[in-house]
């Protein structure tokens, strides 16, 4: 095995992100990872082994969540990056900005309840087919936390249609049964969506935190396995 | 001349915030509103005389930023100085 170089993880940071260290200390607990801190208007990304955009407002969500920060020079290498078939992960304001981009499809709404929601959630891992699925069981329920105002995933009939045939949902919000149902989906998304992937299963967004359940101290492991999921992955390419 | 750009919610589309404007509104005893829609509305200033530039110029702004595509559409007006905004043939 090679795989005794550390992972290089670029978190990315954008004028209003306030889950950047949060990211960056993820990736340097769980992945004992090389982490670099790569602003909005730098190009170098660090030939990185993966690349996250964290959760925050960047630009202040002025227009739509994401749609400023989609334009900064620094999504041009995330996008050349992803092209070449690299690990993306957005969270929260990451996945609003991956939509925006066109990196990932559809769009957000407004909550349907309006209001911005702070609070555990419940997902149901529905697809392995992604680096940070793929050494977790289909099926299982993770807690995580969200923090959202516009969270409210949506597409349209025929792109979910083709989303749903290629198996790029990767999580949905159910009950802490694991069941889908009333309670479940804080955010009116469309069919529970909490999370999905590109076609090739490399570009990955989803509205809650995995940063913020990284470690017992902050209330939960669950989000690591996301991490951990990569780090096997990675290892298992390298060996292969 | 002023270029306006409306942003609406494309039909079918679930708006949150008009919903809960139309709520507000029968509270306040507006009984006969039946659907309130919320959108946006630039007004753009284009250093240019030619309306067909005006409008050229506010379709490329209103796909590459103003509305997304994949929820919103959007309509260009426009205004010349003295006269009322009229839709952009």
């Amino acid at each position: 095995m090679s795989g005794a170089r550390a992972p290089r993880v670029a978190v990315v940071v954008f004028p209003g992100s306030n889950c950047d260290e949060d990211a960056a200390l993820a990736a340097r607990n769980v992945l004992a990872a090389d982490v670099k801190m790569v602003r909005h208007d730098e190009r170098a990304l660090g030939d990185p082994d993966l690349v996250i955009l964290p959760g925050g407002f960047s630009y202040g969500d002025y227009l739509r969540s994401g749609a400023m920060a989609r334009f900064s020079p620094v999504m041009e290498s995330v996008a050349a990056f992803a092209g070449q078939g690299g690990a993306v992960l957005g969270i929260c304001n990451g996945f609003q900005i991956l939509c925006e981009a066109g990196l990932l499809p559809g769009a957000m709404l407004r909550n349907e309840g309006l209001r911005f929601v702070c609070r555990d959630v419940f997902l149901r891992v529905e697809s392995k087919r992604t680096p940070f699925t793929l050494a977790i069981n289909k099926g299982d329920v993770l807690r995580m936390p969200i923090a959202h105002g516009d969270g409210n995933w949506t597409a349209e009939r025929r792109v979910y249609e083709e989303l749903i045939a290629r198996d790029q949902v990767v999580f949905r919000y159910v009950k802490p049964d694991g069941s889908r149902g009333e309670g479940g989906n804080p955010n009116g998304s469309l069919d529970d969506v909490a999370g999905i992937c590109n076609v090739k299963g490399n570009i990955v967004g989803l509205m809650p935190h995995p940063e913020r359940a990284a470690e017992e101290l902050l209330g939960g492991t669950d989000g690591a396995r996301l991490f951990k999921s990569f780090a096997t992955t990675r290892m298992a390419m390298q060996g292969a | 001349m002023t270029v306006l750009v409306k942003v609406m919610l494309k039909p079918g589309v679930l708006d949150p915030q008009g919903k809960a404007i139309a709520d507000a509104l029968h509270r306040l005893g507006f009984t006969a509103v039946s659907d309130v829609r919320a959108g946006k509305l630039f007004r753009i200033e284009v250093d240019t005389d030619d309306p067909k530039q005006a409008k050229e110029v506010g379709s490329q702004m209103a796909e590459k930023l103003l509305s997304n595509p994949v929820i919103e559409d959007y309509e260009l007006l426009l205004e010349t100085a003295g006269a009322p905004a009229g839709v952009a043939p």
